[in-house]
């Protein structure tokens, strides 16, 4: 089987979290196929200025095809029309343009894309929102797998990716609730799909001595990994934590890794580390009593499986709903939604050795039943496999001019608001596969299952109450 | 930190959740500061003018209600007699005046002239009229905004106020208990060899008095120390019917009060540790009690 892997950026040193996950998927799909990706040569998501040079590369064995984008990013351009889009009854020129301006613009990917489309069976497509998704699938739609990494975001409800989620091969989740998001925007119902999610590269020893003795770090600390910004989430944290001190009765600590657009509170329990490399990283995971996520758009939060892989608990922020459904799904974080709610979690995880360490526990096992690599593997492959057999899909053609004109479109935020909100419930939707998928698939895990009823029965039969 | 029970492995996050949000309330109900407290009031007033309830957007009419203003700079107008006919160009003003006998031939223009005089008046009277109405919204606003303040920091000393109450009348019964407790100690505490049995004072003084020995009111003889407890049990018996001992916290191994009753025990005599030195003694009935107390 030969596939092609679309993304707009790619490489080691390139660790946003959709441009990480399309990395991971291809390096693991390419012990099971030939796979090569197709990406631009930009390094910076904003400017998408071309810093990498075109042609074949390859990257920890994989063959990485690069194009050059087009144009830059006009930043005010962007924001006008994202302004128009967003807030305005608009056209769908309107949002083929707001595409157009946030790029990467890469039109010498789409054409060979379409040149070289009996080349593959299929392509992976990453993250709908960008000029190459919508263009690939446009161009390819029946050879089309599309992993959306949607969040919660007023993009999801622009008109013209409503075609796209109903017309591609198959879509590939990264969680329930993106799935209940998407079905809901797009009535997408039928389109074969499964909630996937992504691995890490987790060591099987972590050393938390080692992160300890290195940093200098002393006594009981809860950890934030990832960009320390205001759009996710740290601001809050940053208050919310300081509230947790001035309380007065709490030992932990607050270590940030990641880099930081934010001015950093200064007092001895908020340490900042910069950016860590994966080793130090997991060390420094290992070592926490819990892993704090403050964001409140989150399609898949990998360090939060990765927090669940080294056993230790997530405090979430109760807003975002994949979050919050991951938590409560795993049985393995709990979350918040007030300042009291933060302080009062924390208080409790950091107090209750039981809760925490039982948090831990399923965090784990959660983990290896949904997101360790041979599961991952065996979702891809069996979508895959099920899709050779399964009659190729068409996506609806683009609107003529004069209907391209019409201001017809509601403004992205309002789209937004009405659809529903809240984690999803497992027992109401299930994955959408075509008939031949189900019995591939027999074998693998369901996507994010609960624990089962009869556990849950015994549990309580045979264990007695604990008291926080 | 004992105030919700999970079980180990089966945890529901959706519970503990709960559970953490019941915590937070139930301290809100005593850690209000003074802003969270004008922040709830805010809310409840609010509340109280949701359009929804109520007409819509008039918290929002309250608030862009502009100050009262003066009367006087409201727009009116003055009608007198003349004001129909009168004209800036003296010419024209001339010619009405002329014709105007001519005009009351065709329609009386009196009442139209009055009518309009009483509107003019009118409308200065109830320019005046709002402006005073607008000066009082603005007080019964802030009143409204100060009593549902005071109502808010009164509910909270109310809640706070309940839960002492509870916590003392809580106190109170346990003390209750304590004092029922120990004073069955002091019954059945066995003199010790060489100790003279403490004798109640008002027994001790009805035998100074009477310079014998204590003899019970009826005239009968003084009572051994077993039947004076035993009839001390049959008195808190009859007043309560609660054994003392299921008062009191019973540890895991002691005797249920069935098997205690079987054997003639007091339940309240096994109940009290406090005499955990001569606790062999109290297992005995109280004809035991002598053989118990032999060192």
């Amino acid at each position: 089987m030969k596939l092609a892997l679309v993304v707009q950026r790619y490489g080691l040193d390139i660790n946003g979290g959709a441009e990480l996950h399309a990395r991971y998927i291809a390096e693991r799909l390419a012990r099971h196929a030939e796979i090569e990706v197709l990406t631009t040569c930009a390094r910076d998501y904003v400017s998408w200025k071309n810093e990498l040079p075109p042609g074949l590369d390859r990257v920890n064995g994989v063959p990485v095809r690069r194009f050059p984008v087009a144009n830059e990013r006009d930043t005010l351009l962007f924001a006008r029309r994202s302004e128009i889009v967003f807030e305005q009854p608009h056209s769908l020129d309107d949002e083929l343009a707001w595409l157009e301006a946030e790029g990467p613009t890469c039109p010498a990917l789409v054409s060979h894309v379409t040149r070289h489309a009996a080349d593959f069976d299929f392509l992976i497509v990453f993250t709908y929102r960008y000029y190459l998704a919508y263009h690939v699938i446009r161009a390819v739609p029946s050879k089309a797998l599309l992993v959306p990494t949607a969040e919660r975001d007023p993009a999801v409800g622009l008109t013209i990716f409503g075609p796209i989620f109903r017309g591609v091969r198959a879509l590939m989740y990264n969680s329930p609730e993106e799935r209940a998001m998407i079905q809901a925007v797009s009535n997408n119902e039928h389109v074969p799909a499964v909630v996937v999610g992504v691995g890490s590269e987790i060591p099987s020893k972590a050393q938390p001595q080692r992160f300890r003795q290195k940093y200098g770090i002393e006594g009981p600390f809860a950890i934030y990994v990832g960009r320390i910004d205001r759009n996710k989430g740290c601001q809050e944290l940053f208050d919310w934590f300081e509230a947790y001190l001035r309380a007065d009765d709490g030992a932990l600590s607050l270590v940030l890794v990641g880099q930081s657009l934010l001015p950093i509170p200064r007092h001895p329990r908020i340490r900042h580390l910069g950016f860590l490399d994966d080793t130090d990283k997991f060390d420094a995971i290992a070592a926490s009593e819990l892993l704090i996520m403050p964001s409140y758009f989150e399609s898949l939060s990998m360090v939060a499986l990765e927090a669940w892989g080294l056993g230790r608990p997530v405090l979430a922020n109760g807003a975002c709903d994949v979050l919050k459904g991951q938590c409560i799904r795993s049985r393995a974080g709990l979350y918040y939604e007030s300042a009291a709610e933060f302080v009062e979690t924390l208080r409790t995880l950091e107090r209750t050795a039981w809760l925490s360490s039982t948090l831990g526990r399923n965090g784990q096992r959660f983990y290896r039943a949904q997101y360790d690599w041979p599961v991952i593997e065996q979702k891809y492959l069996g979508m895959l496999a099920a899709l050779s057999d399964a009659p190729a899909s068409a996506v609806e053609p683009v609107a003529d001019r004069g209907e391209r004109r019409r201001r017809v479109c509601a403004a992205a935020t309002v789209v937004l608001k009405d659809l529903p909100r809240g984690w999803a419930n497992n027992d109401r939707q299930q994955d959408v596969t075509p008939p031949q998928f189900a019995g591939r698939m027999a074998s693998a895990p369901q996507a994010e299952p609960g624990p089962a009823k009869e556990t849950l029965s015994a549990d309580r039969s045979t264990r007695g109450a604990n008291h926080l | 930190m004992a105030d919700f029970s999970i079980r180990a492995d089966s945890v529901d996050v959706e519970q503990i959740m709960e559970q953490i949000r019941a915590r937070i309330r139930e301290k809100r109900g005593v850690d209000y500061t003074e802003q969270e407290i004008r922040e709830l009031a805010t809310a409840k007033l609010e509340k109280f003018l949701d359009p929804k309830g109520l007409r819509s957007d008039l918290l929002e009419r309250f608030r862009q209600a502009p100050p009262a203003d003066d009367p006087a700079s409201r727009p009116n107008y003055a009608f007198e007699e003349n004001t129909l006919f009168e004209s800036h160009r003296g010419a024209l003003r001339v010619i009405r005046r002329l014709l105007r006998p001519l005009l009351k031939l065709f329609f009386n223009p009196s009442p139209l002239i009055q009518a309009l005089n009483i509107q003019a008046q009118l409308n200065a009277i109830n320019a005046r009229t709002e402006s005073v109405r607008r000066g009082s919204d603005e007080i019964h606003y802030e009143l409204m905004h100060n009593l549902v303040i005071e109502t808010t920091r009164m509910a909270i000393e109310v809640k706070n106020l309940k839960m002492k109450v509870e916590s003392l009348t809580g106190r109170l019964e346990f003390n209750e208990r304590r004092a029922r407790a120990l004073e069955s100690v002091v019954a059945y505490r066995s003199p010790e060899p060489g100790l003279v049995e403490p004798v109640p004072v008002s027994e001790t003084r009805a035998a100074a008095v009477q310079g014998e020995a204590p003899t019970m009111a009826g005239g009968r003889e003084a009572e051994g120390p077993g039947q004076r407890s035993r009839r001390r049990r049959r008195r808190r018996g009859r007043r309560s019917n609660v054994p003392a001992a299921s008062l009191m916290s019973v540890d895991a191994g002691t005797p249920s009060a069935e098997a205690l009753t079987s054997t003639g025990e007091s339940s309240a005599g096994a109940a009290s540790d406090a005499s955990a030195g001569s606790d062999a003694g109290h297992r005995g009935d109280d004809e035991g009690h002598a053989d118990a107390d032999e060192p």
